[in-house]
């Protein structure tokens, strides 16, 4: 639902005709889309579409064989992960991919890495500015612990917890980096309705309150279209419509890929 | 009743990031050390510090810096015994180059070298995972061995390979008796300790434990894989490079590639194994495990009064000692320190458990 004053800025991301292929198997072909500043984009597909494959080039964790992505104004052919992660791109992971042996507190410390400068040693005397520096960004967590509402669990091994919650940790993690563009593998994936509702909920006020923008790949439609600005949609790897939730619902080549068609 | 920390409130993070957050655990481990600095000394006998208390306190260290790299990291290696073979080296070489080095800076910088040789085995890590990587290090194990044996450079060209360390000299005393060596190496200990514990809580041990449950994630989140994989094999190989030169001067007095066979490199993976992956007390622990134990069995058979012959009590003893190792980790697979956390989650809320 696209509300008039959205405030959506200029373009902060563009692919441009990225293929990608592992061996013989073409998991991307030629898809050109962009994501404008402070918008929810929504990348949608039947299974096998590519969508992920797409999550994963943005990241850097696949390096296309064709095509660019410029990032902030910046083009770059290839890059590593963690160069993604400077950049200001932050992600969470469609089976959760939690730190399990540490504490929900600890996890989403972990997102701050990029943020803390303390060399090895001065953390080993746990003296000074690297203490300095723990407790302040100790601060900035338990203020994401209370955005997310999971104050009783800050000291609980993740591994322990229930989906829902893990997928809420998740995003805390992700969240502790400040992100500028905030990429959600199915958040919803597995949830009953109240969780639904709930991560909904938290999705919307990210993008709001901190002005992220966030592409999310999702399966219930309904919550495509009630939360995205626009939506990509592919199919086998190739981009079949591109638009508004609306304009997405009406496309002749949606329907067919969703719902097949008759030859 | 009496571990339970209610009424315990924190009102900044520091309280709460505090090592020993609960009181009871703050009295407890502040009585076992005035306990070891204090007491231990005075009633402890010359067999018990010379021949338990100083290895003992000498495998934890070696236990500790395995438990970095395998259990916070996720690095399986075997090259400890390799690692705590150049430390005691490199010790040996430095304290006889130049005799006039305080024995605490030979310590840090044989530490040191082994942390240089340790990242130099490290690199295949950032390839090579799990087993693979165990073979890797099991080689670097043997490189190191057989490059001890192989040059007398390491030896002063001693012809029998096998020689004594010089005597350890700090702040004008001979450090000679069994009281000074166990206090020196009790010192050392505890500051090492310390240090890990730190680094475990801060930044970097977070790193180690992301790239240990999830690599992927933890590179995804920026995490640098090649840093923060060598700086673990570093400091492990640093604390297993301090404990061997330990090993040789406080404890043994020779140096002599032999003592650090692949034997003793699975010793200490056993230590941290029953100890607990990924637990600093657990090193203590599993290190008290396997060299406690058999002193133990023995000492019950001859309360016992048994005249056995000495083959058959020295059979009995490794067959005890195996069972109760397969008893351990049949009932509790995470090890003993999980064991002692379970222990403490009874306790807090004993007598009424529901």
């Amino acid at each position: 639902m696209s509300v008039p004053d959205r405030n959506i800025g200029g373009e902060l991301l563009k692919v441009d005709n990225i293929s990608l292929s592992f061996g013989a198997v073409r998991a991307i072909i030629d898809v050109s889309f962009d994501i404008r500043e402070r918008e929810i984009r929504a990348i949608i597909g039947p299974n096998g579409a590519g969508k992920t494959s797409m999550l994963n080039v943005i990241n850097g964790v696949y390096h296309p064989q064709e095509g660019s992505i410029t990032f902030n104004g910046q083009e770059r052919a290839q890059m590593k992960p963690h160069e993604a992660a400077e950049q200001g791109i932050a992600r969470t992971f469609q089976n959760v991919a939690l730190f399990r042996g540490m504490t929900t507190l600890d996890n989403i410390m972990t997102g701050r890495n990029l943020k803390m400068k303390s060399n090895f040693l001065s953390q080993a005397l746990y003296w000074g500015p690297s203490r300095r520096e723990e407790m302040e960004n100790r601060e900035f967590v338990e203020n994401i612990i209370d955005f997310l509402e999971i104050q009783a669990i800050r000291k609980t091994p993740v591994g322990r917890l229930p989906y829902g919650l893990q997928k809420r940790v998740e995003l805390g993690r992700a969240l502790a980096a400040e992100p500028h563009l905030l990429l959600l593998d199915e958040p919803m994936a597995g949830m009953n309705l109240e969780e639904k509702e709930d991560m909904c909920r938290f999705i919307l006020d990210v993008n709001e309150e901190f002005g992220t923008t966030i592409a999310l790949i999702e399966h219930d439609m309904g919550v495509v279209m009630d939360l995205s600005d626009r939506v990509v949609v592919l199919d086998y790897g190739r981009k079949i419509a591109d638009g508004t939730p609306d304009e997405v619902r009406a496309d002749q080549a949606v329907i067919d890929a969703y719902l097949g068609v008759s030859h | 009743m009496i571990y339970r920390e209610a009424g315990q409130f924190k009102t900044s993070y520091e309280a709460d990031e505090a090592i020993f957050p609960v009181r009871q655990d703050r009295v407890f481990v502040i009585g076992l050390l005035v306990v070891a600095f204090f007491v231990i000394p005075v009633i402890g006998n010359d067999y018990w510090l010379r021949s338990v208390l100083t290895p003992f306190l000498i495998f934890s260290l070696a236990a500790l810096g395995l438990n970095i790299l395998t259990g916070y990291a996720g690095q399986i290696s075997l090259g400890t015994a390799g690692f705590m073979a150049v430390g005691a080296f490199a010790a040996y070489k430095l304290s006889t180059g130049i005799p006039e080095l305080n024995i605490i800076i030979v310590f840090i910088l044989s530490g040191i070298i082994a942390a240089l040789v340790g990242i130099a085995f490290g690199l295949p890590s950032l390839r090579i995972k799990g087993f693979y990587l165990a073979v890797t290090t099991l080689a670097a194990h043997f490189f190191i061995e057989w490059t001890l044996t192989h040059f007398g450079w390491f030896t002063n060209y001693s012809t029998s390979g096998v020689i004594s360390a010089p005597e350890m000299v700090l702040f004008g005393y001979t450090i000679e008796s069994a009281e000074s060596r166990y206090l020196l190496a009790l010192s050392i200990v505890v500051v090492m300790t310390l240090l890990a514990k730190n680094l475990i809580r801060s930044e970097l041990g977070r790193a180690w434990m992301a790239i240990r449950d999830m690599d992927v994630a933890a590179e995804v989140i920026g995490i640098p894989m090649l840093k923060t994989k060598l700086l673990a094999f570093a400091i492990s190989s640093f604390y297993c490079g301090v404990a061997g030169a330990l090993w040789a001067f406080i404890y043994i007095g020779t140096v002599e590639p032999q003592a650090f066979d692949i034997n003793r490199a699975f010793e200490v993976l056993f230590m941290v194994i029953i100890g607990g992956l990924g637990s600093i007390y657990g090193s203590f622990m599993g290190a008290a495990f396997i060299v406690l134990l058999p002193i133990l069995i023995t000492n019950i058979a001859f309360a016992f009064g048994a005249n056995l012959p000495a083959e058959v009590l020295t059979n009995a003893q490794l067959i005890i000692f195996g069972s109760l190792i397969i008893f351990f980790l049949i009932v509790e697979p995470y090890g003993l320190a999980r064991l002692w956390q379970v222990a403490k989650e009874k306790l807090r809320l004993w007598p009424f458990p529901h």
